[in-house]
């Protein structure tokens, strides 16, 4: 593949890298390319309204949170549980660090960490249940969803509690203005021209890696396209995001969230943790008789969950200047749906931190997309139930038929012809026979 | 009976997934009652030709004929298939644990009238036919109950309910001791006496020239040869030419062992069930190992060998009572797994896809999941060393993937098994206790697995290998130490043991022996 060949396959292969498509990002692959779609769908439908920058500014904040859940979620569902109390976590949360600053005083900063340490006790109760008592994930954060919001409402009798100015810089605050005027928000323009950066310098250390590794790189054409259209988008976004209403820039909760993206991203790929996590939700027994502590994983993954959620929940407290009894309800369904559409397996085991941020962008966008177009509240549930159907059931169908991914399968016949001519890859489809024909068993 | 008219005709089968051609012109003849035995490498395309003639692949998807009693066949599932007579009995058994052996037989088969089940009919008939296939257990008994061997007879039972005129068994002894295996033998001996004819296809080669009338060789998708085992005179070096094309000098690489001093001991090993505490899984059981040394441990199924091994690798079964382990002259604890690691110790399980390996992963990132520490600065994952370590082995066992980056699913019986030596390899064991290591792999791959545990015992590491096949442990072995019933029962040189008297020790607790 190192060569730039002109055949039809070769460019397809080598465009499906621009995307990060390596072998095992396909699921994620046919997901980026369905947000783009519903991206462009809504721009035309909105007369541009979808990116334009008071939208985009509110889809951060009005998300951040959800995609916040979903990055506990998904490791979570990878360790093949499920968490149906975080909705009641996050209440719980809210109300508590709500309640703290108002009655007891506390002050914000101290608050937050307060909260933090509500997560953490709540986390390490369900994940010994989970892990050392051996109930399952299911029951366990089932009950936690039922205690959970009772607490809260026992705590704020069954009222709001409002929370003072300072708290709400996590959930509704932007980056500040400083420097010179520009006409834009600086800070927002250097953290732009920064991520900007770092895209590039990220493509240029994979390609030094796949040297050194001796696997196939693609051409040098493909990693500079990449870099231009990620760092277009970038770009995009960042004028977009610095150039809005005058006291509006980029959001604090998506920094938090661009934070912890990065963070878990990293654990999930390249930590040893992370490693188990997945040994752990693809073969428990195989991963304790390799040395894996797996109760250990269970009780951290559900505990990191509950933190998770009650970050989420202060930030949305923040966002809306008050706790009250009701926030937070139904926050578990979208999270695990964004984790489902962004490729994770209901059997534990795939799934990946990325993918799930994707799937949750999906929805956000096409909420966010039918709200503008004037969509009821009730029809957009009836079309992102229908979402999250479509998006797993092509992926399930997919698999069944041995086909990695969506756009797998539109470009199956192009595949088909490259084959024929005789044409060497290492794509999967044109391995030695006898390891291809294994698959037969698999059946 | 006449025997010799023709019952199954597969003409000119072509079968083609994606890319590949499974099956290519292939055409078997089956005699009625008769045993055919169908023979191949594992992805010779054995499983896709008895999948093509069960309905798992409808008809449509293959070209060629199907003559089935004279009569041309159409299957498009595996329910036309039965409806016809042709019954297929899977190496991984299609039983449901928590249902009892008569739910089980007639399954998806229940009589009755408009839904409702006769289960007084269910039980009279599944009486019949558990007297039928020699079993005397209670039909109300759950199979979770009853071992593997019976269940394989319960599986035959099902088949039989189902008015069955040709029986596929694919690999039916694969998970059967031999006694057992023995008695499925004689069972499907004792059926082609009463008018049905069976597809065989096995491994054991012993086992088909034991029983099976003729024999069709298949690799690459072709049938190479259809043999009759008398007329032939086919033995086993007859049927391993054909399968790898070649005659294997030997089937065990030569090898002159190079043993040293006792390092590793256990003493008096004590384990309880983990479920029944009154029975004791392993008793009283002690076993030293040299650097450099091989030592089979055999015993029948049942017998406490797994157990044992489990138990001794950082008590991953059952609960521990007693007993000492010595590595190098000093006592060492070993409760956990990652002590077991940390002390160099490694355990390949008898069962690779349930505790071997992830499926789900890719090969790299197997290979090094024993010891991640080893690849690791700090909790993070160097992967490019992950990367090179995984190629090393990939190169140096010759595991047959384009690319370490591929997932272990798509390996074949023979590479995966290279891909959990690997993992324990990378661990840098010095003990490797390596539990039914061949199973389920075919000739070629068996070859170069056995020379892979001679390099090891060459590099001065001590293994342990627990086998069902006799003769595997005879050839590969220096020491043999017999269990049963959780007791060790007798320790005997390789060169001074014979199948018989291992047998005998296998079986009874008679002679009780000091290992020294």
């Amino acid at each position: 593949m190192s060569e730039e060949t002109g055949s039809a396959k070769g460019g397809f292969k080598d465009l499906k890298k621009i995307f990060g498509g390596g072998q095992s990002d396909l699921r994620q692959f046919g997901i980026l390319f369905s947000l783009i779609a519903i991206i462009v769908l809504f721009q035309y439908l909105t007369n541009g309204l979808t990116l334009s920058s008071g939208n985009l500014i509110n889809l951060v904040s009005q998300y951040s949170y959800i995609l916040i859940l979903a990055i506990g979620m998904v490791m979570v569902i990878i360790a093949g549980h499920i968490d149906l109390s975080v909705g009641s976590v996050a209440a719980f949360a809210g109300i508590v660090v709500a309640t703290s600053m108002d009655s007891w005083h506390f002050p914000w900063p101290l608050a937050i960490l307060f909260g933090l340490v509500v997560g953490v006790l709540i986390g390490a109760w369900q994940g010994w249940w989970v892990a050392y008592v051996g109930v399952p994930a299911f029951i366990v954060t089932l009950a936690g969803m039922l205690i959970f919001r009772g607490g809260n409402q026992v705590i704020g009798n069954a009222n709001t509690v409002p929370v003072p100015a300072g708290f709400t810089t996590i959930g509704a605050g932007y980056l500040p203005e400083v420097g010179p005027s520009t006409g834009y928000n600086n800070l927002t323009l250097l953290l732009g021209l920064v991520i900007a950066v770092a895209v590039a310098v990220k493509e240029w250390r994979a390609r030094r890696v796949q040297q050194h590794m001796g696997s196939a790189r693609a051409p040098l054409w493909v990693s500079v396209l990449k870099v231009v259209l990620q760092d277009a988008v970038v770009i995009y976004a960042t004028m977009a995001f610095a150039g809005g209403r005058t006291g509006t820039s980029f959001p604090v909760s998506g920094i938090i969230l661009g934070v912890l993206v990065l963070f878990y991203s990293f654990v999930t790929r390249n930590s040893i943790f992370g490693r188990h996590i997945y040994a752990v939700g693809g073969n428990r027994l195989a991963a304790e008789l390799s040395g894996v502590n797996s109760r250990r994983v269970n009780f951290l993954v559900i505990m990191n969950m509950s933190i998770l959620a009650s970050l989420a929940g202060m930030i949305f407290v923040a966002r809306s200047v008050a706790s009250g009894p009701q926030d937070g309800t139904g926050w578990e369904l979208d999270a695990i749906a964004a984790v489902f559409i962004g490729g994770a397996a209901v059997s534990g085991g795939i799934g990946t931190v990325t993918g799930s941020i994707i799937g949750g962008l999906v929805m956000g966008v096409l909420n966010n997309g039918l709200q503008l177009l004037g969509v009821g509240s009730d029809r957009v549930q009836i079309i992102k139930g229908l979402v999250l159907l479509v998006a797993v059931g092509v992926d399930v169908w997919n698999k069944s038929q041995g086909r990695p991914s969506i756009t797998g399968f539109l470009m199956r016949g192009r595949n088909a012809a490259a084959r024929s001519s005789g044409e060497t890859t290492t794509s999967p489809a044109s391995q030695s026979s006898d390891i291809t024909l294994n698959q037969e068993k698999v059946i | 009976m006449a025997t010799n008219h023709t019952i199954l005709e597969m003409r000119s089968i072509t079968k083609e997934f994606p890319g590949v051609k499974a099956l290519s012109d292939v055409s078997i003849t089956v005699l009625a009652g008769q045993i055919h035995a169908i023979c191949g490498e594992n992805g010779a395309g054995k499983s896709t030709l008895m999948n093509v003639l069960s309905g798992v692949h409808p008809s449509g998807t293959y070209t060629g004929d199907i003559v089935f009693e004279g009569e041309p066949v159409h299957f498009k599932d595996i329910r036309s298939s039965e409806a016809a007579g042709i019954v297929i009995i899977h190496q991984e058994l299609a039983l449901i644990p928590e249902l009892s052996i008569t739910e089980n037989i007639f399954l998806g088969n229940e009589p009755g009238k408009r839904g409702v089940i006769d289960w007084v009919d269910a039980k009279k008939r599944a009486l019949e036919l558990l007297a039928r296939v020699g079993l005397k257990d209670d039909p109300d008994t759950q199979i979770k109950h009853i071992g593997v061997g019976k269940q394989q007879l319960v599986e035959i039972a099902k088949a039989l309910s189902k008015s069955v005129k040709l029986l596929i068994l694919d690999e039916p002894t694969a998970a059967l001791n031999e006694a057992d295996s023995q008695h499925l033998l004689d069972l499907i001996r004792g059926l082609k006496g009463k008018g049905i004819s069976s597809i065989m296809i096995s491994h054991k080669l012993n086992e088909i020239e034991q029983v099976a009338d003729s024999i069709t060789i298949i690799r690459d998708g072709r049938a190479i040869e259809t043999l009759n085992i008398k007329e032939d005179g086919v033995n086993e070096d007859r049927i391993i030419r054909g399968m790898v094309g070649r005659s294997l000098e030997s089937r065990f690489p030569d090898r002159t062992p190079h043993i040293g001093e006792v390092f590793f001991e256990v003493r008096d090993w004590n384990v309880q069930h983990p479920q029944a505490a009154e029975r004791m899984v392993v008793k009283n059981s002690s076993i030293t190992v040299r650097r450099g040394e091989i030592v089979g441990l055999a015993g029948l199924m049942g017998a406490g060998r797994t157990e044992l091994a489990m138990s001794i690798f950082g008590r991953s079964y059952g609960n521990f009572i007693s007993g000492q382990i010595f590595k190098d002259g000093d006592e060492i604890q070993v409760r956990s797994v990652t002590e077991a690691i940390a002390h160099g110790l490694a355990y390949v399980s008898e069962d690779r896809k349930a505790l071997g390996l992830n499926l789900i992963d890719d090969i790299k990132r197997s290979i090094v999941s024993a010891k991640l520490s080893k690849i690791s600065v700090g909790q993070v994952v160097n992967k490019v060393k992950e990367y090179e370590a995984s190629e090393a082995y990939r190169k140096s066992l010759r595991i047959k993937t384009p690319s370490v980056d591929a997932g272990v699913r798509k390996l074949s019986g023979g590479n995966q098994q290279k891909v959990v030596l690997a993992k324990w390899m990378f661990s840098d064991p010095d003990l490797l206790i390596l539990d039914e290591p061949t199973r389920g792999i075919d000739v070629g791959a068996k070859y170069e697995i056995y020379g892979i545990i001679q390099a090891l015992a060459a590099q001065g590491k001590g293994v342990i290998m627990i086998s069902s096949e006799l003769p595997e442990l005879l050839g590969i072995t220096d020491r043999i130490y017999t269990i049963f019933e959780g007791a060790i029962t007798d320790c005997i040189p390789t060169d001074q043991a014979d199948p018989e008297s291992l047998m005998k020790s296998m079986t009874s607790a008679k002679k009780k022996v000091q290992s020294k």
